[in-house]
């Protein structure tokens, strides 16, 4: 699986520069890496299906415990064929759709990428890996949202979308590593039969809120639902992959996955269920305002991923049941409808549904896709949506203290589902012909099969349940809940309560289509107060924080170098000074060897070119004064016979006369312009450096310095280094990690200093 | 401030200079000096060279961009850590060659890393330099 996933991003990284080369068919070339990656995971299927789960491991930093892991069992491989089968379709679909977008080759990058590191997300078995293609499918989630990044609110959303999803995978990663100090692995097959000791440890709260936060934004639940509507900024296909299909469904992965291990506690399952619930319903209501038809696709999308996670939230044998069916139902209908939706788009380049309509007659084709799958999602027999929401509706009310407001809810945002549905799937196709931006007409052979395959899968799958659903619900539960089903799929239960729902879900699905096509626009303009919405916590949270940072820099970072130089002093000298402070006891003031003639002359030149220094009035004089001060100071490291030391002293004290030689020409004269408090303040400051690196020089030197590291560095100098110069050896070899950081640091503060100096000038010229 | 003694005796010391800090990297590991002080008095004697025959003379002499000579120096110095990687030693351990030739002795991936350190300090201190000397001239 490793060498798939490989495969897979060297392929995406061959996109741009195969595109440029089959610009016109490159639709037909894309398809063949989805549809590889397909039927390579299609071929495992019968050892998956008798019951194999297939493992696979090659050590990535093992003393980590991160590995290149990955687990092929019912879960992952329906994920596996989802992702890839969708892929196929929005692949060839993009070929077309795409072809008028500048920068094409890098859509089709951006988006291999995704698929290939989704495929790593449900394939992996190791969490921390699961991390890394977390936030990679965040990170190209956000180059394809922004892929118009000439359009301001595509960067906006683009941002939001990384900003909330990343923060969900920093959650992740924060439980992934509690879950390793509760179990001591990261891997999630050594989770199996832990489930108790994790579930009763003391970290386990905050494990599962960490984890729920991940899933939870990731799959823009309720609080965090409000990135994904404006996500639709993104060219359709990626709407129909990533924000229906896949992507978003990864954080219900999650969810699934960590089930059996970390789920059954009441903390676990209340939350699951209320945050689903929440989402099912108030997405569903938010989508009667809209009239995009993106954006209500987009709502109902939320409230299905509410659903599906309501259902985990029960934790039923049949609400896992209910679960499976709707995922994959809910993958091939929505799929479809955000494909058509584009189509919509493209052809006639309006995406109002109010303005579309009577389009059957041009676009034949997309009209009975778009039927097929809206009869799908409404949950008409015989599609696999109608079984997906029987079972749902089954397996809420088998509940027994929340069944009823559940079921009232669930029909409630059925019904709304059902009025989106009748708005994208049949309002522009049917009823009176509109004038559309652009003459109607078919869209072309590539962006017609991929929807239309994934519609007739939904019925195919609703006539034959037992083919492929039914099999793979086994395994799948195996993974989810770690105990295999007694149930069966039949599309037929026979007339019952469940039916009699259905009926009354799609009877108000009608209403409220009838409702809201003769709605007056006005009543639609009332507006939730700001207080309410979470997209405003969000806007709000963003505002707080950049106006910390104004603040911060405003304080510290002002622009006057003396500030900067006052903050990093006075913070440095403080905080030295609290431990000096602490081990004031073990200083030794005597002299610890006589003072030579030598010495005393050298002091008394360096305070006089200090005085000198301080008090001059020409510029010059000050510099000169500078350098005798730093050539004294050499000539101590002489006389205590430190030679390289000395040298290089003497080499930077002549180099940074030339530098402030250069700086101080061009200055304006040697005024005296700061007022005398600033002097005061400023002197006092320098005063207490120069006396704290008294202290500092006068405590160092009443230890007897360890002398194991000089007589090691002494001993090994030769033999293992190679050299006598002790001091060289050490800065080129036994501490060579060090220097090699401190000459990154010294490149990157030229490139700081040149860049200053070229820009300033360009913004005077 | 044109001097013709200035001028003339920087085109002398030039040489000098840089052959005294190849010197200083060379005997570095044995004795005072290394890539460090080799960078600096190298940068000196262009500095030297910069301030007798003006900026452009400079750089026509350096003749390399200074900020590629620090990138180089950086790319040699963690280039030196190749090898160690390769033969599966810890990051960063020293690996000696024996030449067996006399005045060469042994070459090893500390060589590498000094003379690293000295086209990193070099290019560094000529960047300064010169960017600060040219918007010098230019106000």
């Amino acid at each position: 699986m490793l060498s798939l996933l490989v495969t897979g991003f060297l392929a995406s990284a061959l996109a741009p520069v195969l595109y440029r080369r089959f610009r016109e068919n490159f639709g037909w070339i894309a398809v063949i890496f989805p549809l590889f990656m397909f039927f390579g995971f299609l071929s495992r299927y019968p050892e998956v299906a008798a019951g194999e789960v297939i493992r696979e491991s090659v050590p990535w930093v093992p003393s980590l415990g991160v590995n290149f892991s990955f687990l092929l069992d019912g879960l992952s491989l329906t994920f596996a064929l989802i992702i890839t089968l969708v892929g196929a379709a929005v692949f060839l679909y993009a070929g077309a759709y795409m072809k008028h977008y500048a920068n094409t080759g890098r859509f089709f990058l951006s988006i291999g990428v995704f698929m290939t590191s989704m495929l790593g997300l449900v394939l992996s078995d190791n969490m921390l890996l699961m991390f890394v293609f977390w936030e990679l499918t965040g990170i190209s989630s956000f180059l394809l949202i922004g892929f118009d990044h000439r359009k301001e609110s595509a960067r906006r959303a683009a941002l939001q979308a990384l900003l909330v999803t990343g923060g969900g995978g920093l959650a992740l990663l924060a439980g992934t590593i509690l879950l390793h100090r509760v179990t001591g692995s990261v891997e999630i097959s050594s989770f199996y039969g832990m489930s108790g000791i994790i579930t009763s440890h003391a970290l386990y709260p905050a494990i599962a809120i960490l984890l729920l936060f991940a899933a939870f934004t990731k799959s823009a639940q309720f609080p965090f639902h409000f990135w994904l509507p404006n996500a639709m900024e993104a060219p359709a296909p990626v709407s129909a992959y990533l924000h229906s299909a896949t992507m978003v469904k990864a954080g219900i992965y999650l969810i699934a996955r960590m089930n059996h291990e970390i789920g059954g506690t009441p903390l676990w399952q209340d939350t699951v269920l209320i945050a689903g619930t929440a989402t099912m319903l108030f997405a569903a209501l938010l989508a009667f305002g809209q009239t995009d038809l993106k954006k209500l696709l987009a709502y109902s999308t939320l409230s299905v991923l509410g659903t599906l996670v309501m259902l985990l939230g029960i934790g039923s044998e049949l609400a896992v049941k209910a679960f499976f069916i709707y995922l994959i139902a809910h993958s091939l209908y929505k799929g479809t409808l955000f494909l058509v939706a584009g189509t919509l788009d493209h052809e006639t380049g309006a995406r109002d549904v109010m303005k579309l309509g009577g389009l059957r007659r041009a676009m034949p084709v997309t009209a009975v896709t778009a039927a097929l799958a809206s009869f799908s999602m409404m949950g008409i027999i015989p599609l696999v949506g109608f079984i997906g929401k029987e079972t749902v509706y089954k397996a809420i009310l088998e509940l027994e203290y929340w069944g009823v407001f559940l079921i009232a809810a669930a029909v409630a945002a059925n019904a709304f589902i059902v009025m989106i549905t009748l708005f994208v799937g049949f309002k522009p196709f049917w009823g009176e012909t509109l004038l559309t931006p652009r003459p109607p007409g078919e869209a072309p052979l590539k962006m017609l099969i991929g929807p239309a395959l994934l519609a007739v899968l939904g019925l195919l799958f609703g006539l034959f349940p037992g083919v492929f659903i039914a099999v793979m619900l086994q395994q799948s539960a195996l993974s989810i809940l770690s105990e295999t089903l007694s149930l069966k799929i039949s599309i037929w239960q026979g007339f019952n309560l469940v039916l009699l729902l259905s009926f009354v879900t799609l009877l108000l699905g009608g209403v409220l289509f009838l409702v809201r096509s003769r709605m007056p626009e006005r009543l639609l303009a009332l507006r939730a107060p700001a207080l309410l919405k979470p997209s405003a916590w969000y806007e709000g949270s963003l505002r707080l924080l950049s106006s910390l940072a104004r603040l911060q820099t405003r304080l510290l970072q002002n622009g006057y170098l003396r500030n900067y130089i006052i903050v990093i002093v006075v913070t440095a000298i403080s905080l030295a000074s609290f431990a000096l402070y602490r081990s004031a006891g073990r200083f030794v003031l005597e002299p610890a060897v006589a003072v030579t003639f030598y010495e005393v002359a050298l002091a008394f030149i360096i305070v006089v070119s200090t005085v000198l220094l301080i008090t001059s009035k020409s510029r010059l004089k000050s510099i000169v004064a500078l350098g005798v001060l730093g050539f004294s100071i050499g000539i101590i490291f002489v006389i205590y016979g430190a030679p390289d030391v000395a040298l290089t002293t003497f080499a930077i004290e002549t180099l940074n006369v030339i530098l402030f030689v250069l700086v101080l020409y061009r200055l304006p004269r040697f005024l005296k312009l700061s007022r005398s408090s600033n002097r005061v303040r400023d002197s006092l400051i320098a005063g207490g450096v120069g006396v704290f690196m008294t202290l500092i020089v006068l405590y160092a030197t009443s230890f007897e310095l360890s002398p194991e590291l000089k007589r090691f560095f002494a001993a090994a100098s030769l033999p293992e280094g190679k050299g006598r110069n002790i001091v060289n050896v050490i800065l080129v070899d036994f501490r060579a990690l060090d220097t090699l950081g401190e000459m990154t640091v010294l490149a990157i503060a030229a490139v700081g200093i040149f860049a200053m100096l070229k820009l300033r000038t360009r913004g005077r010229a | 401030m044109y001097s013709v003694i200035l001028s003339t005796a920087s085109r002398y010391l030039l040489i000098l200079l840089l052959l005294f800090s190849v010197f200083l990297l060379l005997r570095g590991h044995n004795e005072p000096g290394g890539g460090f002080v080799g960078g600096l008095v190298a940068a000196a004697a262009c500095a030297l060279y910069f301030i007798a025959n003006g900026l452009e003379a400079a750089r026509k002499i350096v003749f390399f961009d200074p900020l590629r000579i620090a990138a180089l120096g950086l790319l040699l110095a963690a280039a030196s850590a190749l090898p160690s990687l390769l033969l599966g030693n810890p990051f960063m351990t020293a690996v000696w060659i024996d030449t067996g030739i006399a005045p060469l002795g042994k070459v090893g991936t500390p060589l590498l890393f000094d003379l690293g350190v000295y086209f990193l300090v070099l290019g560094v201190t000529l960047t300064i330099i010169f960017s600060l000397a040219a918007e010098d001239r230019r106000s």
